[in-house]
């Protein structure tokens, strides 16, 4: 057992100890292989947590079936986005957008960002699980920012106040839950550990709990982007440095998600209080149809994804809404493709705004025949997050769609609306961005195609076979989530 | 003397809403800036109260740090970040004053009428304490939503986070309080910092919200 535990921290202390040399070394040729090798290692010892007994939860820390999947997923895209970032890095260097010293600072905070989002997802604190939110949303606040022109701080400033206001009722919504715990467990430390929580939720009171639960749903759907609250998550996605594009929307959004799924399964718990489902469907719906029109008016190839981040999150949100051991599975499978997809797309587009040295989809045009490479997997990670057949994301839209119809046929008319006015808009711009007559100035670039690669191939593999292990793994996980 | 503690409590719990409110109607940056250290001096005073009354000597650095970063360091810096950098001392805000008011009444109203309702059953000084701390994250957030400076939407979300502590520190023997109470100064200090940078590169025109508004980032 302190075999495992000592697991445990690994996964915690490799970021952590990276991020401290990574601000002390200079040069950049070191740093971001180190940055690379520390990404992996962790990833390593992750992935022995999924392949060994669980450690039994502890006061400030718990692995488990859920949280698993979680961590494994994110500290892969974490390892492929820092073998991208290194390729990335390098070309900013020479064009001369980042200086030597915030090359440091970058990657310092590239691996605080892993392991507050490690910590957030292990902990078994909800106390500790917010200070881990906020941490990660400073981190990325300040990644930002990097770029220091008018407008990257205009987008980081507005992240931080939307973030900040997120975050604060996201207390709020923790301190109301103490508060209702406090009566039946008892006050200190006990009364705000995430296991002992849902074993008395039963008995707490009912009311808190559901006001408890809406300030948590609006603070940490901040952090997911849902409809109301998205105003960020464009100008954060566009003006910050590509890697950090890929991370926001392939794992910090999944993260805050996470922290509403904890929540969520500790309402469901208590029979009296409200079902957390239908406001999480409505919130999800809402943000999957405006999204889906947004997505319409883009000029800026990097917000165009954002906008499509911000769907996609509402589709998984909606899915885990819906409950149920179908619509949870989908749920989860949706939200592993469209991480794997997203951040693909992003190391594409990455590359591809440097070759063309504009983000302007205007001046973006016939990526095919420039350069056959990088256009044929931006096209491929278009159909894939488009939702088309045989890829990842297509199997499984059409679960959450399937199980939808089965229980809520009213509902799916709307989600799946929502979905083709989606399909519609990216495909409009797929033509202008991949096919026709090259458009603007053309640079070579040095990109690095393992991490696109790899992460298009996983999605096409799961489109065409999952692993039976695979699937009792996430039905498993569904059954959890209740 | 069982009602002393609540006795004593109650008003400063209480004061800390009516600051809010007299926040609410500054028009100015440095009486706002005043105000919010009167602010910061009630939460200290709530808090070391909480402190004496649960036994928990720990929320005294909570109070402490109330006392001299919120109530002196940050009004301090925040005005002379003001005077170096020649922001525009009349606050321009989005509705008038008597709307503003009526807002926060109805706010103050809401909070009450949720927060005792559904804590029937927690001890008396935790469930006022919360009514009045959700009243104060509520009147911060409207006084960032009526505000169209930087800075005074910064005071507001100082104030809002005071309410937070208030909040924080009334849930008897919650953990893990001081910490918050750090991180939350740490969080406060990053964003006084990042207004400070802004304009020392004279990358922003104007520390004016309105002036982000016309930024989508895509009229280039």
């Amino acid at each position: 057992m302190s075999f495992a535990l000592a697991r445990i921290e690994l996964v915690l202390l490799i970021p952590l100890a990276a991020a401290t040399l990574l601000a002390l070394l200079p040069g950049y040729r070191l740093t971001a292989r180190l940055n690379v090798a520390a990404t992996l290692l962790t990833f390593l010892a992750a992935l022995s947590l999924l392949f060994t007994p669980h450690p039994p939860p502890g006061p400030y820390l718990l692995v488990d079936d859920l949280n698993v999947v979680f961590i494994a997923l994110n500290t892969f895209v974490g390892f492929t986005t820092s073998v991208f970032s290194a390729s990335y890095v390098g070309h900013e260097l020479e064009t001369g957008r980042l200086t030597p010293a915030y090359l440091r600072f970058y990657h310092a905070m590239y691996q605080l960002l892993m392991c507050a989002m490690n910590v957030a997802l292990m902990a078994n604190n909800i106390g500790l699980m917010w200070v881990a939110i906020e941490t990660a949303t400073l981190t990325t606040v300040l990644m930002v920012g990097i770029y220091r022109t008018h407008e990257a701080l205009e987008a980081a400033w507005k992240y931080f106040i939307l973030g900040s206001v997120g975050i604060a009722l996201a207390l709020f919504g923790t301190i109301l839950v103490y508060v209702a715990a406090q009566p039946v467990i008892g006050e200190g430390l006990d009364a705000m550990v995430w296991t002992t929580l849902v074993a008395h939720a039963s008995k707490f009171d009912p009311a808190l709990l559901n006001v408890a639960f809406i300030f948590l749903l609006l603070g940490y759907g901040t952090k997911v982007g849902l409809a109301p609250l998205h105003a960020w998550l464009p100008d954060a996605h566009a003006e910050g440095p590509t890697p950090i594009s890929a991370v926001l929307s392939g794992l910090l959004l999944n993260v805050a998600l996470y922290a509403v799924l904890r929540f969520k399964i500790l309402m469901a718990a208590n029979a009296a209080a409200v079902a957390p489902g239908p406001l999480m469907v409505t919130m999800g719906l809402v943000s999957l149809i405006f999204a889906a029109f947004m997505l319409y008016r883009r000029r800026d190839i990097k917000r165009l994804f954002a906008y499509s981040s911000i769907e996609h999150m509402g589709i998984i949100t909606f899915a885990f809404g819906m409950g149920g051991p179908l619509a949870n599975f989908a749920g989860l499978l949706h939200m592993t493709m469209h991480s794997l997809t997203k951040s693909g797309i992003f190391f594409a587009v990455g590359h591809v705004a440097q070759a063309k040295g504009t983000q302007r989809i205007a001046d973006i045009g016939g990526l095919t025949e420039t350069h056959p490479w990088l256009g044929w997997s931006l096209v491929a990670g278009i159909v894939a997050i488009a939702g088309l057949p045989p890829l990842g994301i297509f199997m499984s839209e059409f679960l959450v769609v399937s199980s939808t119809f089965a229980r809520a046929p009213l509902l799916a008319i709307p989600l799946v609306f929502g979905l083709l006015v989606a399909l519609g808009a990216l495909f409009l711009r797929l033509n202008g961005i991949a096919f026709g007559e090259p458009r603007g100035e053309t640079h070579p670039v040095k990109a690095s195609y393992g991490p696109l690669f790899a992460h298009l191939a996983l999605v096409l593999a799961a489109g065409l076979y999952l692993p039976p292990q695979l699937v009792a793994w996430f039905q498993h996980v569904s059954q959890l989530l209740g | 003397m069982p009602n002393l503690a609540f006795d004593t409590s109650h008003p400063l719990a209480g004061g800390l809403v009516l600051v809010s409110f007299v926040l609410l109607y500054q028009d100015r940056l440095y009486s706002m800036l005043n105000v919010y250290a009167l602010h910061a001096l009630v939460l200290a005073l709530a808090v070391a109260w909480q402190a004496n009354i649960q036994n928990a000597p720990h929320l005294y650095v909570t109070a402490g740090l109330a006392l001299g970063f919120k109530a002196i360091i940050i009004p301090v810096a925040l005005r002379r970040i003001v005077e170096r950098l020649g922001i525009h001392r009349e606050i321009e805000t989005v509705v008038g004053i008597g709307p503003t008011m009526l807002c926060g009444m109805a706010l103050v109203a809401l909070s009450m009428v949720v927060m005792l309702r559904v804590t029937a059953e927690a001890a008396p000084i935790a469930r006022e304490d919360l009514a009045f701390a959700l009243a104060v994250v509520l009147l911060g957030l409207l006084v960032m939503v009526t505000r169209r400076n930087a800075v005074s939407q910064v005071v507001g979300f100082m104030s809002l986070e005071n309410g937070l502590v208030l909040a924080a520190t009334g849930a008897k023997g919650m953990p893990l309080v001081v910490e918050i109470s750090v991180a939350f100064s740490i969080l406060i200090a990053f964003i006084v910092i990042g207004i400070f940078l802004f304009r020392i590169r004279e990358r922003f025109d104007t520390v004016d919200i309105g002036a982000l508004d016309q930024f989508r980032g895509e009229r280039r």
